[in-house]
């Protein structure tokens, strides 16, 4: 597939005829479900174990799933009319893996900093261009809240103006157009069971464990 | 100028379904979930109706669709469900010898054939939606086809519809959705199905 496949790929490499073979046509790197760095009940009272745990074992691990057999499927097709009619599993099992991989580090337990925003560069650009934390906090929900479907509201890192935004994607598309910074989940999944209809007491609870060391970190990885 | 939509109300009560949906479904989705898309229709309709240009009408276009699809959506849904035959409860479930029998199976070939098509269509929408069989109205024969987030049907005539939205089944089947569609084909209103039927092959459109 791409470049970079094949040189993880490579960086993996086992002694494994299989692998051997893949090497030598297409690259097949077998996506695997990341570990949290938490346990399932680590983010209560604010996101419940039982969610965390069928978001993480089942919801994101059939997206890995789905993607894995996209992508053997699209090692093996034979036309571009057959690989397009594959973009749609790709992007959007694709889109999961990447949007949940990137989510499940920007949550942390409020023992590990999770909710707190400490001095630094991230702080700065927020004041700079939200007017603060509190403002962020507004106008990302409000945007997450807002949209008509399922998707993803996220704080952004926009390359061109060197801006922080907040932007959205729907359904599992992934963010192209910035950088990720902290992304919150807005399919009905990722709160029902807790929050049932009330989507608003799911975003305030959020805030509490959101991890803005790591978000700090792709920022700063970004502003280079 | 145009009367204020208003929640219809269900015509079974909360718990009719069961155990095929839950009683804390059929509520939260009836006074929660479909009451907001009307009280939200009727705040859209309300500022559209004080526009002044083709802009701002146009920027409205996104709260109309979503909020009238949700409540044309859901008005439908309520309908075409029925306290399960199978418990005794009522017609739900029960597809009788007819015109929408006779075009399901020379559609599908059989009904679990079309059961089957109709599940996994909807359980492959990628995100929220609806899956639907619907009346072609130029061809007039019947079609399985899907509408993502509240979009309403507009290319068939409605006659079955299924929210595949996780409000719709996720507190009683969790990440499931296979079993969620397997187990409401109990509750289908198969009468309220053939009356669209009819209608639908007898208009002219």
């Amino acid at each position: 597939m791409s470049v970079l496949a094949l040189a993880r790929t490579v960086a993996r490499a086992r002694p494994a005829p299989r692998l051997a073979l893949a090497l030598s046509t297409q690259s097949k790197s077998l996506h695997t479900l990341p570990e949290l760095d938490y346990a399932y009940d680590a983010l209560e009272p604010h996101i419940s174990g039982q969610i965390m745990k069928l978001h993480h074992t089942k919801h994101h691990q059939t997206y890995v799933n789905g993607l894995n057999a996209a992508e053997e499927s699209y090692a093996k097709a034979p036309s571009p009319k057959a690989q397009i009619l594959l973009q749609p599993a790709l992007k959007f099992n694709g889109g999961g893996h990447i949007n949940h991989s990137l989510f499940w580090k920007n949550l942390a337990p409020p023992s590990a900093g999770g909710g707190v925003l400490s001095p630094g560069p991230l702080k700065d650009a927020i004041d700079a261009d939200f007017g603060g934390l509190d403002a962020l906090k507004k106008q990302l929900n409000a945007a997450t809240a807002a949209i008509q479907g399922s998707g993803w509201g996220w704080l952004a890192y926009n390359d061109a103006t060197k801006k922080l935004e907040v932007v959205t994607t729907a359904n599992q598309d992934p963010l192209l157009t910035h950088v990720p910074l902290v992304g919150i989940d807005i399919w009905e999944h990722a709160f029902y069971l807790q929050y049932f209809n009330v989507k608003p007491d799911y975003l305030n609870a959020i805030w509490n464990v959101i991890n803005f060391k790591e978000a700090e970190r792709r920022y700063l990885e970004a502003a280079k | 100028m145009s009367a204020a939509h208003t929640l219809p109300d269900l015509p079974y009560p909360y718990d009719a379904l069961e155990p095929f949906i839950s009683r804390q479904i059929m509520e939260l989705h009836h006074k929660k979930h479909h009451q907001t898309y009307v009280t939200a229709l009727n705040s859209a309709e309300q500022a559209y109706a004080k526009t002044s240009s083709p802009k701002e009408r146009i920027a409205l276009q996104a709260a109309l669709k979503f909020n009238g699809g949700g409540h044309i959506n859901h008005s439908l849904f309520w309908k075409n469900l029925a306290p399960a035959a199978s418990e005794s409860k009522g017609n739900g479930g029960a597809l009788k010898d007819g015109p929408l029998k006779t075009a399901i199976l020379e559609s599908f070939g059989s009904f679990d054939a079309f059961k089957k098509e109709f599940n996994t269509t909807t359980a492959g929408i990628q995100g929220s939606g609806w899956g639907w069989l619907g009346l072609n109205p130029s061809t007039k024969r019947l079609d399985i086809v899907t509408t993502a987030n509240q979009d309403p049907l507009l290319t068939h005539v409605p006659i079955i519809g299924v929210d595949i939205w996780e409000h719709a089944f996720y507190l009683q089947y969790l990440n499931v959705k296979v079993d969620y569609l397997n187990a409401i084909w109990n509750v289908i209103n198969f009468d309220e199905a053939e009356k669209r039927y009819l209608e639908g092959k007898g208009s002219k459109l």
